[in-house]
């Protein structure tokens, strides 16, 4: 089977891979390029555990072929923080325990991170829709809501960093 | 063994598509491609990428109307606020589609040619006249939304051919469309039934033109010109909305599933087409 050579830039960094048609890119990440921190949960575009942003849109890693990616800017959970230094999302689901087996944690991140970025003020009702597509089996979601809606009112400076 | 291309141009893609050794698919979004081929659903020899192709992703107003690319995403039409203020119904039903990761791929090219009778943007597509420009190894033909699917997961397209772009077309003054479907959940599921209206009023208020179509109520997509003619020369009244909700009732050919029984969709399809058609004629009395 002929590969196909992906010229693509990951997380800030050109990368290059080389890799089956049939390949998602969620398969490269993880098994190619040893990004393990998305996961595979369905592998049917249900869970969301495997989100990453492509040019800055939200997508399932797993819904895409990893050739797809050629000529695009990948964000991964590896991207979030920046060297020790946690993204304000990560740190607060930390400080309000929004997670608890963690296999869900990086795609709502990643997910949460796409809703602020483009909507700094989101309502309750536009977060939880916006997150419909990550799924929880420990949490119950509401401790993952209210640390997503801490986070934006701490980054829109309306309250103080714990 | 599976290939790969992603051609630049729609007379490349037609080539390639025409040139492949076994069974080829087109990939927009893939958010159903993916799903089928991993499930082996689909064996496909080759993959066919139709997104390097300039225009086929994105949205142009011309003439009045608007020229949709294939290929743009269901997150892109709901970023477009001249498409959103023409076409609501079209917006809110293409935006229904799967979670916000799925609104980052799915296009309304690939909801189409999946065929599934439950498809949320078909019915507000042919509510609203849209038609398909399909190119081939024949050229290019124009053919309207409501040609394509012909039952479950099959589409009237031939060897070789797919969809470049919809037209959605110019919009009279006070027309405005809706869509609704109804699902056990508040979002992420499968319609149970979906109803999808667009009309016209002069400007008392009487309606003019109406198209109303109902989705997973039948093995494809099902416009019901009684229930149009319900609304045409009748402001909303009683009347009109059950005179529309019975016309809705009697097109239902539903089958018996875990989403509903056929009693069951037939009633839901009749109340959720009063309930469009009532969003519909506000939006379009608020177009005075």
């Amino acid at each position: 089977m002929s590969k196909h050579h992906v010229s693509t830039v990951i997380n800030g960094e050109p990368t290059e891979f080389l890799c089956e048609p049939q390949l998602t890119l969620l398969d490269v990440l993880r098994d190619e390029l040893r990004l393990t921190g998305s996961k595979e949960g369905c592998s049917s575009g249900d869970c969301g555990a495997c989100s990453v942003t492509v040019d800055g849109r939200l997508v399932c890693s797993c819904l895409m072929l990893a050739v797809e990616a050629e000529g695009h800017k990948i964000e991964t959970i590896e991207g979030l923080a920046r060297g020790s230094d946690l993204h304000p999302l990560q740190r607060k689901f930390l400080e309000e325990a929004a997670l608890q087996c963690g296999f869900c944690t990086p795609g709502v991140l990643i997910a949460a991170k796409a809703l602020l970025d483009r909507n700094p003020n989101p309502t309750e009702t536009e977060t939880r829709f916006w997150l419909a597509g990550n799924l929880c089996r420990c949490t119950g979601y509401d401790k993952i809501i209210r640390a997503v809606l801490d986070v934006a009112a701490e980054m829109r400076g309306e309250r103080a960093p714990a | 063994m599976l290939d790969y291309t992603a051609p630049s141009t729609v007379e490349e893609a037609v080539r390639v598509l025409a040139a492949a050794p076994g069974k080829a698919k087109v990939l927009s979004g893939g958010t159903d491609l993916l799903v089928q081929l991993r499930s082996g659903r689909v064996k496909p020899a080759l993959i066919v990428d139709i997104k390097k192709i300039p225009d086929i992703s994105g949205i142009r107003e011309r003439d009045g109307g608007f020229v949709i690319g294939a290929a743009t995403s269901g997150a892109a039409l709901g970023e477009s606020k001249a498409l959103q203020k023409a076409w609501p119904g079209v917006v809110e039903a293409a935006n229904l589609i799967g979670s916000t990761q799925v609104q980052g791929r799915a296009t309304l090219a690939g909801n189409l040619c999946n065929a599934s009778p439950a498809a949320d943007s078909v019915p507000a597509m042919i509510a609203a006249g849209a038609i398909c420009v399909v190119a081939g190894p024949k050229g290019r033909r124009e053919v309207s939304v409501e040609s394509i699917t012909t039952g479950p997961g099959r589409t009237s397209l031939g060897e070789g051919e797919f969809i470049v772009e919809f037209h959605l077309p110019k919009r009279p003054p006070r027309s405005a469309d809706a869509y609704l479907r109804f699902i056990p959940r508040t979002e992420m599921d499968i319609a149970v039934v979906g109803a999808a209206v667009n009309l016209t009023l002069d400007a008392a208020g009487v309606c003019t033109a109406a198209r109303v179509v109902l989705g997973a109520v039948a093995p494809t997509a099902v416009i019901v010109p009684e229930a149009a003619a319900a609304l045409v020369g009748r402001k909303l009244d009683e009347t009109a909305l059950a005179a529309l909700d019975q016309a809705a009732r009697r097109a239902c050919k539903p089958i018996d599933d875990k989403r509903g029984t056929i009693e069951y969709r037939t009633k839901v399809a009749g109340v959720l087409a009063r309930r469009t058609a009532t969003i519909a004629y506000e939006r379009a009395g608020e177009r005075r």
